[in-house]
């Protein structure tokens, strides 16, 4: 016969021998392995825009505020295209009408301040589009300053914005030298492109890649060396926006400009 | 729809989608509110840690007034930001690669060292006043109510023997020294938070916290002065209109504060000649090195921002006072002239800092013009506007106006 107190002290080491292996499960969970989706260390995303391609028809732009919900007349957008004329004396005239959302419907160009500078075909020397987004920096200057840690990066390199987190501040929009950080004008926090995160981990394109009729937008992982993105990041000339800030932007062109700010 | 910042910035030339004034007049207001509580408290340390004895006066005043000004100083913040509600998320998870995490330490700490040190400099006086309510037998109900704080804030320390009052001075001593660095933190961190941004042309250069610093100690000085001036002036009229209520007499009055301001525009001057040199040094060798964005600074700096820039902050702000305290026999009436002209300085370099900062465009090759709101139609324009910026600048007087019930900054009226 078994005492009470054995019995009960063989039973507090059987559960505490038992519970171990059992918690091991739990921290080995093979579904939450599987789960990780495009967070596994094997995918850095990565994005290509070919100048030489791009219309200026903003179909981009109209797809990601459909796909993002930003307001479609509200003066910010997650992404834009910009147009620059270079004529033959030198000089640079460059405008963005609400971020080429309705494309560019006049050959003036916009001065703002109801001004528009004509430009005549004959003194153009060279002409084209630039499309911008989110860089999704290396080394983010926005996930630096950001106060409370609202901002932060995955381990496939997009930067995202916790939304209940956010205390809007705008230290990350100041902090941007892409100008690409806003605030949500429903939510009241700092918002910005994310390659389309919930498509992307999904194995879907972005709104905008999707969008472009004429393939200037291509997104690809950096790790993959058969990734035709990658190909061409390894094999072409490109080039990235303000590299002198030392942000490591991965958003490559092709087709960069002296005059590209 | 409008988003935030549209309303009050006017967009010209290049100038891409997203940007807009996002930091304006609250972010002017902030450093300036935080400038003037460094300042304050480095004047009371100047007697406090360097035993400048003809600035005992000023001194107390000068660290009362910094206790007031720093409860205003999270204000502007408040109003600034977009989700106000959460702001204990920079307190109490601060992400510590950010300068302005770096706002929950500092501003703690040095609230912790001002309180500390008017208790160890008032603790005498609350132990007096206590002793005084306590041998009255019938006390009316706003002494009761004086009878309890007083009690509470002697937090059981009652020995006021020679040598518990020289520990107490020690204390101080101690305190005020420790509290230079931190009022000095408190106000350089706000000038990191701007010169470590990489993203903007005119805020990178390291030499940004010091010229903070340096207009901050300028404004706190320049303010308590002020203040320091009105009060008496207050006081010399009920000197001369009800004799004997006072413990002094008007012409008494009259010289001590001639003296305690004499005295301190001598450190102003210092001061004013440091600050000045500093932006000038900066400015020169951005003209000089003419980096890619020297064109759109030189245009925003010479050109359109030259008046906020040259005439209202350099001249009217900084030469001007500086031609008035340099002449001799400083009057009170000068004096308040040149006070008044270095807190309008002080806030212009704010003001050209922070919207100076947002007056081109990330592209170089466009322009963003500040109208500030007057006249609030919603809540938005309340806050980030005029009125905004009022409460901001009169709370402290208020505040201070309650905080001298405790802690009375002048000789004790005689009892009646």
């Amino acid at each position: 016969m078994i005492t009470r107190r054995n019995f009960l002290k063989r039973a507090i080491k059987g559960v505490a021998g038992l519970s171990l292996p059992i918690a091991a499960i739990g921290i080995l969970s093979p579904k939450r392995l599987l789960g990780a989706g495009s967070d596994k260390l094997g995918v850095r995303w990565v994005f290509l825009v070919n100048t030489y391609k791009c219309v200026g028809c903003g179909l981009c732009v109209k797809a990601c505020k459909t796909e993002n919900e930003i307001p479609y007349d509200a003066n910010v957008t997650r992404t834009w295209v910009e147009r620059y004329v270079i004529t033959k004396d030198g000089k640079r005239w460059a405008d963005t009408p609400k971020g080429a959302r309705d494309g560019f419907t006049t050959s003036k160009i916009d001065l703002g301040l109801g001004h528009f500078k004509e430009i005549k075909a004959d003194d153009i020397e060279k002409a084209f589009f630039v499309p911008k987004l989110c860089n999704q920096c290396d080394n983010p200057p926005c996930v630096q300053v950001c106060p409370v840690g609202a901002t932060y990066q995955t381990k496939s390199g997009v930067v995202l914005i916790d939304r209940k987190w956010c205390i809007g501040c705008g230290y990350c929009v100041m902090g941007c030298p892409y100008g690409v950080r806003f605030f949500h004008p429903i939510y009241h926090v700092a918002d910005k492109c994310n390659f389309c995160y919930h498509r992307i981990s999904k194995g879907l394109k972005t709104a905008c890649v999707e969008a472009c009729p004429f393939g200037a937008r291509q997104i690809g992982n950096l790790r993959d060396p058969n990734d035709p993105v990658t190909k061409i990041i390894m094999t072409e000339r490109v080039s990235v926006l303000k590299p002198e800030y030392g942000t490591n932007p991965q958003v490559y062109y092709l087709g960069m400009d002296e005059f590209i700010i | 729809m409008l988003v935030h910042g549209e309303i009050w910035t006017i967009k010209e030339l290049f100038v891409t989608p997203n940007e807009y004034i996002y930091w304006s007049l609250q972010i002017v207001m902030y450093p300036f509110m935080t400038g003037l509580v460094a300042g304050a408290f480095v004047l009371s340390s100047l007697y406090h840690v360097f035993g400048i004895k003809q600035l005992k006066e000023i001194a107390r005043f000068s660290l009362v007034f910094s206790f007031a000004l720093l409860f205003v100083a999270p204000m502007p913040l408040l109003l600034h930001l977009q989700q106000p509600q959460r702001n204990i998320l920079v307190l109490m998870t601060p992400h510590f690669t950010s300068a302005i995490a770096a706002f929950g330490i500092v501003f703690m700490t040095y609230a912790a060292i001002v309180a500390s040190e008017l208790w160890f400099v008032y603790r005498k006086y609350f132990v007096e006043t206590v002793a005084l309510l306590r041998g009255k037998p019938e006390k009316t109900f706003a002494e009761r109510i004086r009878y309890r704080i007083f009690s509470a804030l002697t937090l059981g320390a009652y020995d006021v023997s020679h040598e518990a009052l020289q520990k107490d001075e020690k204390a101080v001593k101690g305190l005020a020294t420790l509290g230079i660095p931190v009022a000095c933190f408190l106000h350089g961190y706000a000038g990191f938070i701007f010169g470590s941004v990489k993203a903007n042309a005119l805020w990178m250069t390291p030499l940004m916290p010091v010229i903070f610093i340096m207009s901050a100690v300028v404004s706190g000085v320049a303010l308590c002065m002020l203040t320091y001036i009105v009060v008496m002036e207050i006081r010399k009229i009920h000197a001369s209109s009800v004799v004997g209520r006072y413990v002094e007499t008007r012409d008494q009055i009259k010289g001590a504060e001639l003296n305690e301001i004499r005295m301190t525009s001598k450190y102003l001057l210092f001061f004013l000649i440091f600050a000045i040199s500093l932006e000038l040094l900066d400015l020169i060798f951005r003209g000089y090195t003419a980096l890619k964005n020297w064109d759109i600074l030189r245009s925003v700096i010479y050109g359109r921002d030259f008046v906020n820039i040259f005439i209202l902050q350099y001249g009217l702000g900084n030469l001007v006072p500086f031609i008035l305290l340099v002449l001799p026999r400083l009057t009170i009436r000068r004096a308040v002239v040149c006070l008044v002209l270095i807190l309008f300085g002080v806030f212009m370099m704010r003001w050209n800092v922070v919207i100076g900062g947002q007056a081109f465009s990330l592209t170089f090759a466009g322009y963003m013009d500040y109208r500030m709101p007057i006249i609030p139609h919603d809540f938005e324009t309340f806050k980030e506007g005029l009125f905004g910026a009022l409460l901001v600048a009169l709370t402290p007087f208020f505040l201070f106006w309650i905080l001298d019930k405790i802690f009375p900054v002048f000789a004790v009226k005689k009892s009646d």
